[in-house]
């Protein structure tokens, strides 16, 4: 058996033929075109592109909160449907962007992390709180705090808190560090680095940030236009050789303004 | 063109918002001098950056306070002109780009009637030359079809066709200086890199100066002359932009080194652990 056919029999994600669409006739949008990738248990994976690229459709999709897809999902060797049973979210989990629109302003902490615990039954609610607190590096003192006490790091703290105390399998992460000052991203990459050890969790991270995917992913694909134009491995984009002209303009851009790089910007359809 | 007149020299200026229990000193006595050149102001939230440049417009409202001992563009000193002065400055002479042209741009006009206004405040010329005027500057920001874009409400465009909009609706004036604040930080890199050319192109042909407000060090690094680093409402260090990357002061080491790259791995990436002393310490140039 080859090493990729293996990588398939226990991946972690499989996504194969995926589309999605948006609205119908003249107004049309193809947002994601058969979409491909498996992603393997523990790996860290990412996708990056432009906006209106599709790589947050793309996650949404995978998580159930667009149910118009089509094509083939399957986590952890299970199929997916369009309608997610809640045994679903106890193994994937989602961090969003914005920490300021993400958790519930009239919601003390303690209450936005025993939500998910009652949604799903678990038991020991609050040894569970006091445990992932403690896990993101926040500590009890934060438990009865509401939202507007706390800094733009303490609050993505709080968000990837929730999305852990389930103990999921799989971590979805939509630009979880583009609102926050460089210094504050830098303590969140690195909590979801060692989370990821101790936890031995698969992460998906979508980003606009070629170099914060370069930091956490072992492998990304690069998006433009809904399609997957390449996939590649960090060591590869470090090295500076992308194979599409497409992605080799991102990298370019993305490393700073050069007034010769501007001129001969292209567009790619 | 006299490419080290000062445009604007700024001495001793402090911003401070009274609240109930404490005044906030958002800019705690910053000086520097712009030219005709890109000078790049960069720190985190919170250090003062912005208030900076609403003060150099005097857009700071009450309660909030400014006082500076010298705020002089062009010999007029901005700290002690009357409004109906300050109005005839604001626009023509300085203009300012804001970081998000959703909500800069009036959602009930078309873009192109919003640019001729910003040329019709300060002149007085028939609104055919207007038009014609602004069609020229909707081309000059590298608009394709300045026509059809003339008649397009802000909802109908982009967000980095609304931003070159902003850009064009400040420069149909011709400003002396432009401040502008995080004008790309909501752009993708590639269209970033297109209004970058522009106000390169600007400072550089037309000897216009640039106050470039952001947060980004490596695109202030490759795009400005000079930087300033703000922290706690003061500037901490001053520096070439292209020796940036050999900056002294620990909070700019700190920033540099708190960054991931894309050309080799860094392991844990370096926390910035403030010293309190930074605040009120020595300014490093």
């Amino acid at each position: 058996m080859s090493a990729v056919a293996a990588m398939i029999d226990v991946a972690m994600i499989v996504v194969d033929g995926l589309d999605v669409r948006f609205g119908e006739g003249a107004a049309a949008v193809h947002a994601v075109r058969d979409a491909r990738f498996t992603v393997a248990p523990g790996e860290a994976f990412g996708i990056v592109g432009e906006s209106g690229s599709g790589k947050s459709t793309v996650l949404r999709a995978l998580t159930g909160l667009n149910p118009d897809w089509t094509g083939r999902v399957a986590i952890a060797g299970m199929a997916q449907v369009a309608h997610r049973p809640r045994e679903f979210y106890k193994q994937v989990q989602m961090v969003f962007q914005d920490p300021y629109g993400s958790l519930h302003p009239r919601h003390t902490v303690d209450r936005i992390l025993s939500e998910p615990i009652a949604i799903h039954g678990l038991d020991k609610a609050d040894s569970r709180i006091e445990r992932v607190l403690v896990d993101v590096g926040l500590g009890p003192d934060f438990r009865f705090r509401y939202p507007h006490q706390l800094s733009g790091g303490q609050r993505q703290r709080v968000a990837i808190a929730r999305a852990l105390v389930l103990e999921p399998r799989i971590l979805l992460l939509d630009e979880p560090t583009s609102a926050l000052d460089v210094s504050v991203q830098a303590e969140i990459l690195n909590l979801l680095g060692r989370l990821r050890r101790e936890h031995d969790l698969t992460y998906m991270l979508v980003t606009h940030n070629l170099a914060v995917v370069a930091h956490m992913c072992d492998r990304l694909a690069v998006m433009n236009q809904g399609r997957i134009v390449e996939e590649m491995t960090v060591a590869q984009l470090r090295a500076g050789a992308p194979r599409e002209a497409y992605t080799r303009q991102l990298l370019r851009a993305s490393i700073g303004y050069d007034r010769q790089a501007a001129e001969a910007l292209k567009t790619f359809d | 063109m006299d490419r080290d007149k000062t445009l604007l020299s700024v001495e001793d200026l402090w911003v401070r918002f009274p609240g109930r229990t404490r005044t906030v000193e958002a800019v705690r006595g910053i000086s520097f001098t712009v030219g005709r050149e890109k000078l790049g102001i960069v720190g985190e939230s919170g250090s003062g950056k912005s208030v900076t440049g609403r003060a150099i417009l005097r857009l700071i409202q009450s309660p909030g306070e400014v006082a500076a001992k010298r705020l002089e563009f062009d010999g007029i000193d901005l700290a002690r002109v009357d409004e109906a002065t300050m109005r005839a400055i604001r626009g023509k002479r300085i203009s300012m780009v804001m970081q998000d042209p959703k909500f800069s741009l009036n959602p009930v006009m078309t873009v192109g009637q919003q640019i001729a206004e910003a040329y019709l405040v300060h002149r007085k010329e028939p609104a055919a030359e207007a038009r014609r005027k602004s069609l020229d500057m909707l081309a000059a920001v590298r608009i394709r079809n300045p026509e059809r874009v003339y008649d397009l409400y802000p909802h109908e465009v982009s967000g980095g066709m609304g931003q070159r909009i902003m850009i064009a609706m400040m420069l149909i004036p011709d400003p002396d200086l432009m401040i502008a604040d995080e004008p790309t930080s909501a752009l993708d890199v590639t269209v970033q890199m297109q209004v970058l050319a522009i106000l390169d192109d600007l400072v550089t042909k037309r000897g216009m100066g640039l106050i470039f407000i952001s947060h980004d060090l490596n695109l202030v690094a490759s795009f400005c002359d000079r930087v300033l680093i703000m922290y706690a409402g003061r500037i901490v260090e001053t520096c070439r932009a292209s020796a940036l990357h050999e900056a002294r002061h620990p909070y700019t080491r700190g920033l540099l080194q708190s960054l991931p790259r894309i050309d080799r791995p860094v392991g844990e990436l370096q926390v910035l652990q403030r010293d309190p002393a930074w605040r009120d310490g020595p300014v490093m140039s």
